[in-house]
């Protein structure tokens, strides 16, 4: 039995200690937000926050999470400046084809505007090349990151 | 608008859509080829028993609903095919709600670029021929004049003031006959064709609660994964069940009837994929095993020489080229691609004796009930089909033998199985996009223009496997046609071959765009080698021969000008420009490079100009082209699936590469062309435009050109190495 922190919620869960955070939460919590896409942090679709901080879900043992916390795209704080820049830059600029990397990306973005408040071309390019989108959304990526970037300025 | 993530629960069929009191519920056929689309639009009342396949159903309390069979991939389908029944019924785009429509009449098929193509008019008159009995409904409780009375926003409204919503005459105007043939607005009316509006589904998706296949749970689920043949056509040969089910959460093996696939079961995914690797599966792998890459091109290229299908010809070509000034050939050759959508392949069946629901994303809903019942056994009303959001279909949905895997599955075990594939198992046993060669051949006048031209097309017929009735006669495959048959081009003389060779050891399917994009890196790559000859800049050159073809030339008038052709480039760049007819729209594209190194393509710049008739949602025509663009670089420059002793050597994103963000173009810019043709497809046209564009740009850049994709190879870099 483990002891994992996801949404600011202490769950108990019955699993292996090597098996990834990804399909704890996705077939065990049943939080479907996070995708699965390669399982070998290629793609970023699984991209989850640990402590704030982007990380691919698809590789990290749950038995290696200790105390950190989890946060997923359904626990995204609306109330927190960059996440809501973010959706609101992703909506106005109709980012989104078949949608299906998009959680991955939304997270990665916002933990590009933490880290980075007002990152460059270069430091987009480099902070969401981890995140693969099959349907080719990233010239709106890149300015949705802008313009939330700007908002929260 | 709320988007009904169609997540029911098992026994929810067709049933479910019935309403329980009155109201209007306009039934319509899903407009599919060789079918009348108005012969099947009738208005029913709603407890009715119904055959058709797309509804407007509007209840008392004027809810207004619509139920699609159209499956959303992200080509904004939801959208556009909503804003075109609500400018004609007259309601405003927040006030509906959305339903996937359960299979019906066989009719449930999207891709080819066709939806916007077939649903225009369609779904306009649905949209209408509503309005029109609601309006009629509404005057006769005024005693007034249909005449008299507007709508707006799903109300009508009398002269004098007087009001009623949609809701409140649903029931009565479905007693009314259905007018033949519905008056439809003029462009000049037109509220929300054509004026950019938000996707529906921008919401969801963006706060992860968009319902993907792969999303599905169903109480009591178990999660399988599955190893099939590595090499088509082997089966089982022996596996290690105890180690498998020795493994913590492991429930089930099990093996198909055929034993060409295995599945371990488990409580989730991560236990099932342990279970899988103990498991250790091991083949006779039967003929197939002898396949490699060279095979498949070897026997493409043996079809230059020798009889061939000739799908169309005008005039002597070979004769007018053997007399002319000067003939010049050249050979181009493409590789097999995979799909790998975002969302790798799955699918969730629950087979019970009394009936079987499936929940999967399908481009062929009504395919995924008829293999259910085959397997099942079941009768076809037994069978559910509950379509999902799609994680990218580029084709790849347009199959269904994972629905019949998964079925074969689950009829083996009590609860709801989902079968989710690894992303190795989904590359390594995608249908391909099939390899091709092409043989062109130009008569060239003194000036080096075209006299005449032979283009021989040799490959796979995909439409012979997926649709064999739509196979001509001679055994042509229309799809190849595209960008090959139907150029902007109006040449004095031509004629178009088909050698047919099916590849061995690999199926071969649909991918985005299939026919245009290999016939667009041909014709375009060798245009622009006949103008390279010529000494004719390449937009001038083009100009000249669609000089007759005003839409054309309008596009590329208009590219060159906003990609600044004629003026000076930067240092180190080039630029390349493609030109074509596909899918029912014009297209020019301008790539401007630069090759720091041999291995190295920077995108600096992309400008489209795109001609698709009346536009329906202009800022998502505008996505398609980007993300067309991006999905068709990505497989221009890297991407080739090869074999080895029958085995698909690509296995992940880390072997096979998709363009990143740091590799996709620093900027694209589209420009839409006024015009009110009825609307071309868009979701393939601006994948069908990278390769040639780009290879031109690379051509200019390198001084001399790749005719072999992808262009980033080992095979084109060691002949770079070698020279
Ligand atoms: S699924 Fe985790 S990076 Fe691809
Ligand atoms: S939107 Fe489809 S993969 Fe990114």
């Amino acid at each position: 039995m483990l002891t994992l922190r996801v949404n600011g919620q202490t769950h108990t869960v019955d699993v292996e200690p090597d098996t990834p955070l990804l399909w704890v939460l996705r077939d065990v919590l049943g939080l479907n937000g996070t995708k699965f896409g390669c399982g070998i942090a290629q793609c970023g679709v699984c991209t989850v926050h640990l402590d704030n901080r982007p990380v691919r879900a698809c590789v990290l043992p749950v038995g290696e999470i200790g105390n950190r916390a989890v946060t997923t795209i359904e626990a995204l704080d609306e109330a927190d400046p960059v996440v809501h820049a973010v959706k609101k830059a992703w909506i106005d600029l109709d980012v989104v084809q078949c949608g299906y990397c998009q959680p991955g990306q939304i997270m990665a973005a916002v933990g590009l505007i933490r880290s980075t408040p007002n990152p460059s071309d270069e430091q987009i390019d480099s902070a969401m090349s981890g995140n693969m989108c099959r349907c080719g959304t990233y010239m709106r990526i890149r300015k949705a990151i802008h313009q939330a970037a700007g908002d929260v300025a | 608008m709320t988007q009904n993530a169609p997540n029911r629960g098992p026994h929810t069929g067709r049933r479910g859509l019935l309403l329980g009191g009155g109201g209007l519920l306009l039934a319509t056929l899903w407009p599919v080829k060789g079918l009348r689309a108005d012969a099947g639009m009738l208005v029913e009342d709603s407890t009715a028993p119904f055959a058709p396949n797309a509804y407007i159903r509007i209840t008392p309390d004027n809810r207004i609903t619509l139920i699609l069979p159209n499956i959303e991939m992200g080509q904004g389908i939801y959208t556009s095919s909503v804003m075109l029944i609500a400018e004609e019924l007259g309601v405003d785009l927040n006030q509906i709600e959305m339903e996937a429509a359960p299979p019906g009449g066989g009719a449930e098929i999207t891709g080819g670029s066709m939806s916007i193509m077939t649903e225009w008019k369609p779904l306009r008159e649905a949209g209408a021929a509503a309005r029109t009995v609601l309006v009629q409904a509404a005057a006769k409780r005024w005693n007034a004049k249909p005449e008299s009375c507007t709508v707006e926003s799903g109300t009508i409204r009398h002269l004098s003031g007087l009001r009623l919503t949609f809701g409140a005459v649903a029931s009565d105007a479905a007693k009314l006959p259905l007018p033949k043939e519905p008056q439809l607005k003029s462009a000049a009316q037109y509220r929300l064709i054509g004026k950019p509006q938000h996707r529906l589904d921008s919401v969801v998706k963006v706060e992860g609660r968009a319902v993907f296949g792969i999303d599905v749970q169903i109480p009591g689920q178990k999660i399988g994964t599955v190893a099939a043949s590595p090499v088509i056509g082997g089966t089982l040969k022996d596996f290690n069940r105890d180690a498998a089910m020795a493994v913590p959460g492991v429930v089930a093996v099990l093996v198909t009837d055929a034993k060409d696939a295995v599945c371990v079961v488990g409580d989730h995914y991560w236990a099932a994929h342990k279970g899988l690797m103990a498991l250790h599966p091991e083949w006779n792998e039967g003929e197939n095993a002898k396949v490699t890459t060279q095979t498949v091109y070897d026997q493409l290229h043996d079809g230059l020489k020798g009889p061939a299908i000739v799908p169309t010809s005008k005039g002597d070509a070979p004769a007018i080229i053997a007399k002319s000034h000067a003939h010049y050939s050249a050979v181009y050759q493409q590789p097999l691609l995979a799909h790998s959508t975002m969302e790798p392949i799955n699918c969730t069946a629950h087979v019970r004796p009394d009936g079987c629901d499936v929940w999967t994303g399908t481009q062929v809903a009504d395919r995924a009930r008829d293999t259910a019942a085959e397997i099942t056994g079941l009768p076809k009303e037994k069978i559910a089909v509950h379509s999902q959001y799609i994680g990218g279909g580029f084709g790849r949905r347009l199959e269904h033998e994972y629905i019949t895997q998964c079925v074969q599955f689950a009829k083996q075990v009590p609860y709801p199985l989902k079968i989710v594939w690894s992303r190795e198992e989904d590359i390594t046993r995608d249908r391909y996009r099939p390899a091709y060669v092409d043989e062109v051949t130009a008569g060239l006048d003194e000036k080096g223009h075209v006299t005449a031209m032979t283009h021989r097309v040799v490959g796979p017929a995909v439409v012979a496997r997926w649709d064999p009735p739509e196979l001509t006669k001679e055994g042509y495959d229309e799809d190849l046609s595209v960008g090959t048959l139907i150029t902007p081009y109006n040449y004095p003389a031509y004629r178009l071959e088909f050698a047919r060779r099916e590849a061995p050891g690999v199926i071969t399917a649909w991918w985005r765009g299939v026919g245009g994009t290999r016939g667009l890196f041909v014709v375009e790559g060798f245009i622009d080698e006949l103008a390279g000859r010529a000494g004719v800049d390449p937009v001038a050159y083009r100009r000249e021969m669609v000089k007759d073809n005003p839409r054309a030339l309008a596009v590329l008038d208009r590219v060159a000008k906003e990609a600044g052709w004629n003026t000076p480039l930067p240092q180190g760049r080039a630029r390349g420009v493609a030109l074509q007819f596909a899918f029912g729209s014009y297209m020019a594209t301008v790539a401007e490079i630069e090759m720091p190194e041999n291995n190295v393509v920077i995108i600096h710049r992309v400008t489209a100009a795109v001609d698709c008739g009346q536009v329906v949602n202009p800022d998502q025509v505008i996505s398609q082209i980007e993300g067309g663009l991006i999905f068709g670089f990505s497989a221009a420059l890297y991407s080739e699936i090869t074999l080895k002793d029958g085995w698909v050597e690509q296995k992940n994103f880390n072997t096979w590469r998709v363009m990143r963000m740091n590799e996709a173009p620093r900027r694209i810019d589209v420009h839409l062309m006024e015009s009110s043709e009825d609307p071309g497809g868009i979701g393939e046209v601006g994948t069908a435009a990278a390769a040639p564009a780009l290879a031109n740009a690379m051509a200019a850049a390198q001084g001399h050109r790749y005719r072999t994709l992808p262009l980033l190879s080992p095979r084109n870099l060691e002949k770079e190495a070698a020279k």
